[in-house]
């Protein structure tokens, strides 16, 4: 009888701790929905991926200036993708940046970001990724040359610059901004882009989402800078762009386009409301806006007469542009950062719109690397820049033959 | 050895404005389409990039847009007296190619044809009797004015067409058509800021009591968002529209109006270079099972399918009819048969006014930037003291100033030297231009059929047209180009010259790419092709879409018609054929 | 015709500063021939832009031939106050770089027998492609003048014959040998020539844009909203090319 009893007390012991650990969710649907939701702030599908590949069956390489790491495949497939793990190691792979087996993670799997996810959140991420269809694909992750291959490596790097932290709530700010805090930090990743990164590759906390250069592309600084940052734009117009992809001002193209098809779009409008109250109350360091470049400076005369003769049936004599199609480029955040790395991409490549259900046209920016040569580009780009209120650092000819040469295949 | 694909619902020949609009309108219905375009891909940013768009030798003369004679060429020849033979450039009229069609390169002039026109047989007989036409195979559409009206609405609210309407529910609007039918509602946009040339043409014209109003023009007044969601620009009057790609997204087209949104969908395929040899039907002739195929390869693919839509271009349609056995082809000598039947074209002319005092800026300009006379179009004017039925629009619509082509010189000048230079200083911004585009009647003899000489590169008999202008059209020019003459008189040049158009027609010189009829819609089986929906008499799972369904052609271009023809098959098959599928919509 | 320059068919890939997640690249290469369910196919540095002719050498010519069409193309377009003549703008070299492409050629017409003789309704029904007809026709004229004006190439003979030579071709009073037909010659030298006069620089012709400056003709520009309503107002602004502009460089 005792034993009976004691057996029954233990099987009650275990279920009253299932159930506390169940107290949040009503059930397992609610879970795998607000899993998939929380996939969609991850852009999880951004990395493991392929272009129309199998949902989360590994993505494409990504070429990092270390060599190349390919996103693995994270569909429940018991041989090539994560069949074997179980909740706690997925949880721990999250916010340790150590995998199932003890093996590390590069940091080109984000999980400085998603370190500060709440338990919750992540156990309902597991719980979604338990559904996806688990696909055969074996992906050899580590492609780094010797020694960087040496995951054991990242124990001194995660040393150096990685430090734990789960997300702390400030009081004295709003429920509203801390969600904010919460997304732009945990599963939106965005100083992953948009921090400036250190040497050894972390971001620069003290610079926190004020610009970082991609290597042929220049993610913005999104603190609350008003003249090269997001200051200068409303609530409303920062929700608007991440939620279609366009304000009346400016197309997202490029890497971020990608990041709002499959991630910001999709997001729910409240979430995006937050992140622009957190965005805006960012400090935006210490820049000071530049002195725009006199009309009668060579480069900018040559400029004015490239501009005028190439550039302004579209975005206009006044870089006014013309929205939905062309955007303008007065008064454009974007287009006085202090990189010129977006700007010079866009021009020598073109550049297609993004498509999100609510702004479908998808116009794009067509090629220019045919007719303009390296001087050309910079002096048209440096016009741009200090014209109509605009002001920014000029551009150079090496910087464009730069971008030219690296980003051509 | 034919390889067979898996099945799909919809097999469209042909991805230009019809293959665009339908494919759009069925996929949208949840049927899984598949469209075959013979040619590449088009996109704005790349095939029309803004920095090499503006060559006149690549795209207005060696015309790389178009279809090339080598892809697919036609023969020709005016009556059964004459030996059909190659064009072997193309001349007279340029079909397009690729997505897109020459939907991409088009000018833009956006008619609706009138109620006289869709019943002209009635219209005519009612008010002239039938000996008026005597020699002419003029026939009934099988539609009226009415119901085709929420069709053009459909095509002109897609396209952005700029323009003033000239009757909205009755009421004659000022500085529109007056002679037009009534409509529901004005143009989505307003009209284009005028130019020179068409203002002074505008102004004599009212002199002489006429009633000039702005061309509706598929290149956009204002930027605009169209109901599929899709944004389209302002036309910045480039001059360089008609046989060239637009660069920023201000004439509509395919491109700019449908496919950001159609390529997006999961049940849309778009397969390009691949040319579709014929349609295949089942044992009973009766019923279409797909399309075979070439792709670039060389390969040949069979696609079956549950429904075949033809909007190849109306010529090609035709061909692709008489290639696969659909219907029995039209004999001249008898005038029985129904494939080939009743092609007609476009009967035009032209009047050249010369000044001394005048610049007109002629590189200022859009495809259907202008100023259109109607007064003399159709039946809009009575007809019984003239020898002749129809009528012409008079445009002034001065397209380009591109100076390969476009370098007038004052009749009598020479062709080279000194005198042919200073000529061509002189004028080149003095002169203004303007046409008629005249109604073109059926025939017993003017019809399309197979050569029995010339094949393609695959082996299959190349498409024969056998056509000359009837004396009836030529009268119909005459009586026209006086009008143009009071015209040029009214304008008060230093001189005038006007071309007239002759009989025996000229496959060399261009004039029109307004090729109609061959697949024609009626009432009849015996003298139509499709009936009222388009839908083909004797393949009830096949349609046939495009100006080939024109029973005759108007004073006026085709594509706005064509759009809302689209549109009514597009409306048959999702609201009636889907219903039963297969089953003829129309009792013969 | 335009000789293209090959598109850049990579896929995109963002490189980083340090291993970030940073995204693959835009659609497929734009020759794949089945698009499903996608964005508008579109690939980074996709141009097909006409490649600059370069003077200099013959590629088509031999040398007689070029200083005969040199010598037409001044008599067609003769340098005067107007403008400068046909042979100083080009159009000979215009001419050269066509015959040897696709043009000379004719590789985009229907060139499959039988060849027939046709009415003028019905066009151009020869076998011979355009590199052919100027081959036998700048011969024919050689032979032509060697028979009838002393020996002369026609380089060597003055304005006024030279004129006059081009006058009787024209009206088809001159009768060459090996069936070559002068009228038709002519009508085809003359619209190359003037193509070439006319045609963008890029070409080989119509050097410094000079037909264009003589007519007020603007060339490559896009955008006329400004001007449209200033009737009988000059256009203010220079002509531009395909190619890159010399005032676009700085000074």
């Amino acid at each position: 009888m005792m034993k009976k009893l004691s057996i029954l007390i233990a099987f009650g012991a275990l279920s009253i701790s299932v159930n506390a650990a169940l107290a949040d969710s009503t059930d397992l649907a609610d879970r795998v929905i607000n899993g998939r939701y929380q996939a969609v702030l991850g852009d999880c599908a951004a990395c493991h991926t392929k272009q129309d590949g199998q949902p989360f069956a590994g993505g494409e390489a990504l070429q990092t200036p270390f060599g190349a790491l390919v996103p693995p495949n994270i569909t429940p497939d018991k041989e090539t993708g994560i069949g074997n793990w179980n909740e706690a190691d997925f949880i721990r792979m999250m916010k340790t940046g150590t995998g199932h087996d003890g093996i590390r993670l590069y940091p080109a799997m984000p999980y400085p970001a998603y370190s500060k996810m709440s338990d919750r959140d992540l156990s309902d991420m597991w719980a979604y990724l338990t559904t996806l269809q688990p696909v055969k694909n074996k992906v050899v992750a580590n492609q780094l040359p010797f020694p960087l291959n040496i995951r054991l490596s990242m124990w001194g790097w995660n040393l150096l610059n990685f430090d734990p932290q789960p997300f702390v709530a400030d009081e004295k700010q709003t429920a509203e901004w801390n969600r904010g805090a919460y997304l732009v930090q945990g599963p939106g990743h965005c100083a992953t882009c948009h921090s400036p990164k250190s040497f050894l590759g972390a971001d620069k906390d003290s610079q926190f989402l004020q610009g970082a250069s991609l290597q042929g592309w220049y993610a913005p600084n999104i603190t609350a800078d008003p003249h090269i940052g997001i200051g200068s734009w409303s609530e409303d117009e920062i929700v608007t762009y991440l939620k279609t992809g366009s304000t009346d001002k400016t197309i997202a193209s490029g890497p971020m386009a990608e990041a709002i098809a499959q991630s910001t779009s999709l997001m729910k409008e409240q979430d995006l409301k937050a992140i622009a109250v957190y965005l805006k109350s960012l400090s935006p360091g210490s820049t000071d806006k530049p002195t725009a470049l006199k009309a009668d400076d060579a480069r900018m005369v040559a400029g004015a007469a490239i501009y005028h003769d190439t550039c302004s049936a579209c975005h206009g004599q006044e870089g006014k542009g013309a929205m939905p199609l062309f955007p303008a480029l007065a008064g454009n955040s974007l287009v006085q950062q202090p990189s010129p790395e977006t700007l010079a991409h866009v021009v020598l490549a073109g550049s297609q719109a993004v498509y999100t259900p609510s702004k479908q046209t998808t116009p794009a920016m067509p090629s220019f690397a045919w007719r303009l040569n390296d001087q050309q580009v910079s002096d048209v780009l440096t016009y741009v820049r200090n014209s109509w209120g605009n002001a920014a650092a000029p551009v150079n000819a090496s910087d464009v033959s730069d971008i030219r040469g690296s980003a051509q295949n | 050895m034919t390889k067979i694909l898996p099945r799909k619902d919809v097999v469209i020949v042909g991805l230009g404005w019809t293959g665009a609009i339908l494919a759009h309108e069925l996929t949208e219905q949840g049927l899984d389409v598949l469209a075959i375009e013979r040619g590449p891909w088009r996109d704005t940013a790349t095939d029309f990039n803004i920095g090499y768009v503006q060559d006149e030798l690549r795209y207005g003369i060696r015309r790389d847009l178009f279809l090339q004679p080598r892809v697919e060429a036609m023969t020709m020849r005016n009556n059964l007296s004459q030996t059909a033979l190659p064009m072997r450039d193309y001349g007279s009229f340029l079909p397009g190619n690729g997505v897109g069609g020459a939907g991409v390169h088009w000018n833009g002039h956006t008619w609706r044809f009138w109620d006289s026109d869709f019943r002209i047989k009635s219209h005519l007989t009612e008010r002239y009797g039938a000996a008026k036409f005597d020699g002419l195979q003029l026939q009934d559409w099988g539609v009226t004015g009415e119901e085709m009206e929420p069709f053009y609405d459909k095509f002109e609210y897609l396209a952005g067409i700029s323009g003033k309407a000239g009757n909205i529910k009755g009421r004659i609007q000022e500085g529109g058509n007056p002679f037009e039918d009534s409509r529901a509602r004005d143009y989505p946009l307003p009209p284009m800021q005028m130019s020179y040339a068409p203002s002074l043409f505008a102004d004599a014209a009212r002199k002489l009591g006429y009633h000039p109003f702005p061309t509706p023009s598929a290149n956009l007044s204002k930027a605009y968002i169209n109901p599929l969601g899709i944004a389209m620009g302002e036309c910045t009057l480039c001059g360089f529209c008609e046989r060239f790609g637009c660069a920023n997204y201000s004439k509509a087209s395919a491109q700019t109006t449908i496919l950001p949104v159609l390529m997006k969908k999961k049940n849309f395929e778009l397969r390009t270079d691949s040319e579709v040899l014929r349609i295949d039907l089942d044992g009973s002739g009766k019923m279409a099972k797909g399309v075979t195929y070439v792709d670039t390869s060389d390969e040949e693919y069979f696609q079956p399918a549950d429904m075949v839509l033809l909007c190849a271009y109306g010529l090609h349609n035709v061909r692709l009819l008489l290639l696969s056995g659909i219907g029995k082809p039209y004999d001249p000598n008898s005038g029985e048969g129904a494939v080939g039947r009743n092609y007609c074209y476009q009967t035009n002319a032209g009047m050249q006014v010369f000044f001394d005092d005048k610049n007109f800026n002629p590189f200022i300009a859009s495809g259907a930037l202008g100023q259109t006379v109607d007064d003399f179009n159709g039946d809009a004017f009575d007809h019984g003291s003239v020898n002749f039925v129809g009528g012409a629009g008079i445009n002034c619509i001065p397209t380009n100033g591109r100076p390969i082509a476009m370098r007038p010189v004052p009749p009598g000048t020479p062709r080279w030297g000194a005198k042919w230079k200073a000529a061509t200083a002189q004028a080149y911004k003095s002169t203004m231009t303007y046409s008629s585009q005249g109604s073109s009647y059926p025939t017993q003899g003017n019809y399309l059929d197979l050569d029995p000489t010339y094949s393609d590169r695959f082996g299959r008999p190349l498409l024969r047209i056998t056509f000359d202008f009837p004396d009836n059209d030529l009268k119909m020019s005459d009586y026209v180009s006086d009008r143009m003459e009071d015209i040029a008189k009214a304008l008060g040049g230093r001189q005038y010259n006007g071309a007239r158009r002759k009989k025996g027609w000229d496959s060399v010189p261009y004039q029109s790419t307004h090729n109609t009829g061959g697949a024609i819609m009626g009432t009849d089986p015996k003298t139509s092709v499709v009936n009222r929906y388009l839908q083909n008499w004797d393949v009830s799972n096949l349609f046939v879409i495009g100006a080939s369904a024109f029973a005759h052609n108007a004073g006026k271009n085709p594509t706005g018609t064509v759009g809302a023809l689209a549109f009514i098959a597009a409306d048959a098959i999702r609201t009636k054929y889907l219903r039963n599928p297969g089953a003829p919509l129309v009792s013969a | 015709m335009s000789e293209l320059c090959p598109k850049r068919l990579s896929r995109r890939r963002f490189l980083s500063s340090v291993a970030l997640t940073v995204l693959a690249g835009s659609a497929g290469p734009v020759l794949a021939r089945s698009y499903v369910g996608g964005n508008l196919p579109w690939t980074s540095y996709a141009a097909d832009p006409p490649r600059q002719v370069m003077p200099g050498g013959w590629k088509f010519f031999t040398e007689q031939e070029a200083r005969t069409i040199e010598a037409i193309a001044d008599r067609m377009i003769p340098p005067d106050g107007l403008s400068i003549g046909g042979k100083e703008a080009g159009c000979a070299v215009y001419l050269d770089r066509q015959l040897a492409g696709s043009y000379g050629n004719s590789s985009r017409l229907y060139t499959q027998g039988p060849f027939l003789p046709g009415l003028p309704t019905q066009g151009y029904q020869g076998a011979d492609n355009p590199a052919q007809i100027y081959r036998k026709g700048l011969a024919a004229i050689d032979t032509y003048l060697k028979q009838n004006k002393g020996g002369k190439a026609f380089a060597d003979l003055s304005p006024n014959e030279q004129d006059a030579f081009l006058t009787d071709l024209e009206a088809g009073k001159i009768k060459l040998d090996n069936d070559v037909d002068g009228k038709a010659l002519f009508n085809v030298i003359l619209g190359s020539i003037m193509e070439g006069f006319f045609a963008d620089p890029v070409y080989g012709g119509n050097k410094d844009m000079a037909s264009w400056k003589m007519i007020g003709f603007p060339g490559a520009r896009y955008d006329y909203r400004d001007h449209v309503s200033k009737f009988n107002e000059t256009y203010p602004h220079p002509p531009i090319s395909i190619a890159s502009q010399p005032f676009w460089a700085e000074k």
